[in-house]
């Protein structure tokens, strides 16, 4: 059994409309093109996890109004400052919002992956953070040696659908993410993962001794698609940097609503400025 | 007798970190974090190399295998000495909130988020609280969001905390039994009163309060040259900024 390779716009269709949506942050690269793919469609009441947070893609979805909910512990375009449409959603209460902390996303797929209901973790206690997360438990640790000892428990994330941008892939499914362990982690907590790649290649991954350990196997991975510069604007490391340009670009143009609707057409997400 | 060196304010801050740190053993950076990334790289410089350094969104600069969370399960077991948090908002009992002021969820004026704040806070012993910015508008009296708390309840596992804020203007010293920061050095060309009038919240103050000591050249040259060449692997836009830097 092999993974199925589409192009993007299929893979694309593969998430419907409502999935809960797990997005890894900027470092490894970013799914652009899929994330484009989605605001030409249309996509609607997304649940947006970023893992731990995301960069300009999830700023971009949540500006096309893909997004009904955003989780997790960070919305930021780095270097290039605050995410403008994230920010003007949540001032206008256009999208809601599940605030966590970076470890927190992380310790509730570990969760998931491990076919837990919970996973506990330190810290978060006395935040605003856990007064607005009800789902979050707080227990006494039970093998405190003298009772007390508070700690949060976190329930399990099982997103629908891991969407990543990854270097390579071979035709069986296997997909190499070198050190981005994230990207592991988000594909065995996920029901499926989808995949763009750099490259599609020759041969089977898992043969290979040095690549096998960073290569999440066909196992999880629902489908592939070759994008070459799928994650521009954003660096694919290996590949290429930051495209400082459209970025620069971006920050300015998405201050207002007109000017991210114009960007969209020029990013090739929207085929012309809605009325 | 040779003149003072001149130095911009991100250098002066840059060598203060760098100072904070060392002796030190491992040291990790955070988002959007060019300066103390520079001072930590500073910092292992002077320390012979014997310092770790781990940078977020720095692939040179990141001893880790098993992707973002090795920094906080580093941090968990007591691996990690120093790390920088900042704030939208901080107030006088070392609060911090990186989420939003007004009414959550819809924030007047959203932030980033929190990030890992709310569990480094708790667990890394030497947190060191930066932010250039040093106005009424964020040192308040009181945060609107609580990112990570100051202090914990007695009972709380909390072996980590903040040791002192640094600011564009002045170094506190944070006492964590007191619950106060107090002011131990203002920069050069900034008074006590400059301190007290940009700061929404009331700290101790001692009768003399000495200037923070000025990078010296050799400092300096360290900062222009290597470290800024270094840095810009993660934070090119500011190291050519600054520096005129390209990565090394």
């Amino acid at each position: 059994m092999s993974a199925d390779i589409l192009n993007v716009e299929t893979l694309a269709s593969r998430i419907p409309d409502g999935a809960t949506l797990a997005i890894a942050r900027d470092q490894g690269g970013a799914p652009m093109t899929t994330i484009r793919a989605l605001i030409r469609r249309g996509a609607r009441d997304l649940h947006l996890i970023g893992v731990p947070v995301v960069g300009i893609g999830g700023d971009m979805l949540i500006g096309a109004g893909c997004v009904r909910t955003y989780e997790g512990a960070g919305v930021t375009l780095g270097e290039y400052g605050a995410a403008p449409r994230f920010v003007e959603a949540v001032r206008e209460g256009r999208i809601a919002l599940k605030d966590s902390t970076c470890p927190a996303i992380h310790a509730a797929l570990q969760a998931g992956e491990k076919g837990l209901p919970f996973m506990p973790l330190r810290g978060i206690l006395g935040t605003d953070i856990l007064r607005h997360r009800p789902e979050w438990k707080t227990i006494d640790n039970p093998f405190a040696a003298s009772g007390g000892d508070p700690i949060v428990l976190l329930p399990a994330l099982r997103p629908d659908i891991a969407l990543i941008h990854a270097a390579k892939a071979d035709r069986l499914g296997n997909v190499w993410i070198g050190r981005d362990r994230e990207l592991m982690t988000m594909a065995h907590a996920a029901k499926t993962t989808l995949a763009t790649v750099e490259e599609i290649v020759d041969g089977n991954l898992m043969e290979d001794e040095l690549r096998a350990a960073a290569t999440i196997p066909a196992l999880y991975v629902g489908a592939v698609a070759e994008a070459k510069g799928g994650s521009l604007p954003i660096a694919m490391p290996g590949h290429y940097g930051d495209d400082d340009a459209l970025l620069r670009d971006y920050v300015q143009a998405a201050k207002s609503r007109g000017g991210f609707e114009d960007f969209l057409v020029r990013f090739g997400a929207r085929d012309r400025v809605a009325a | 007798m040779s003149a003072k060196p001149e130095f911009r304010r991100e250098e002066l801050l840059i060598a203060t970190i760098a100072r904070l740190l060392q002796g030190l053993s491992h040291v990790a950076t955070g988002a959007s974090s060019p300066i103390p990334g520079s001072a930590a790289l500073l910092a292992r410089r002077r320390s012979g190399g014997r310092m770790r350094v781990s940078i977020l969104g720095s692939r040179k600069n990141a001893p880790f295998t098993n992707g973002g969370v090795e920094l906080f399960d580093c941090a968990a077991e007591g691996r990690l000495d120093a790390f920088f948090l900042g704030g939208g908002e901080i107030d006088g009992e070392a609060n911090i909130n990186l989420v939003g002021t007004g009414d959550y969820p819809r924030s007047d004026v959203r932030f980033p988020g929190s990030f890992g704040s709310a569990y480094l806070y708790f667990l890394v012993p030497n947190v060191i609280l930066f932010r250039e910015e040093h106005t009424r508008r964020v040192m308040v009296p009181k945060v609107a969001f609580v990112s990570a708390p100051g202090t914990s309840l007695p009972g709380v596992y909390r072996p980590g905390g903040p040791i002192g804020l640094l600011t564009g203007l002045c170094w506190f010293r944070f006492d964590r039994t007191k619950k106060r920061f107090a002011l131990e050095s203002v920069h050069p060309g900034t008074s006590v009163a400059e301190v007290r009038a940009a700061t929404g919240f009331d700290f101790d103050c001692p009768e003399r309060v000495p200037e923070t000591r000025a990078p010296d050249a050799e400092t300096l040259a360290l900062i222009r040259g290597p470290i800024a060449a270094e840095v810009a692997e993660a934070y090119p836009a500011f190291a050519e900024r600054m520096f005129g830097a390209k990565a090394a």
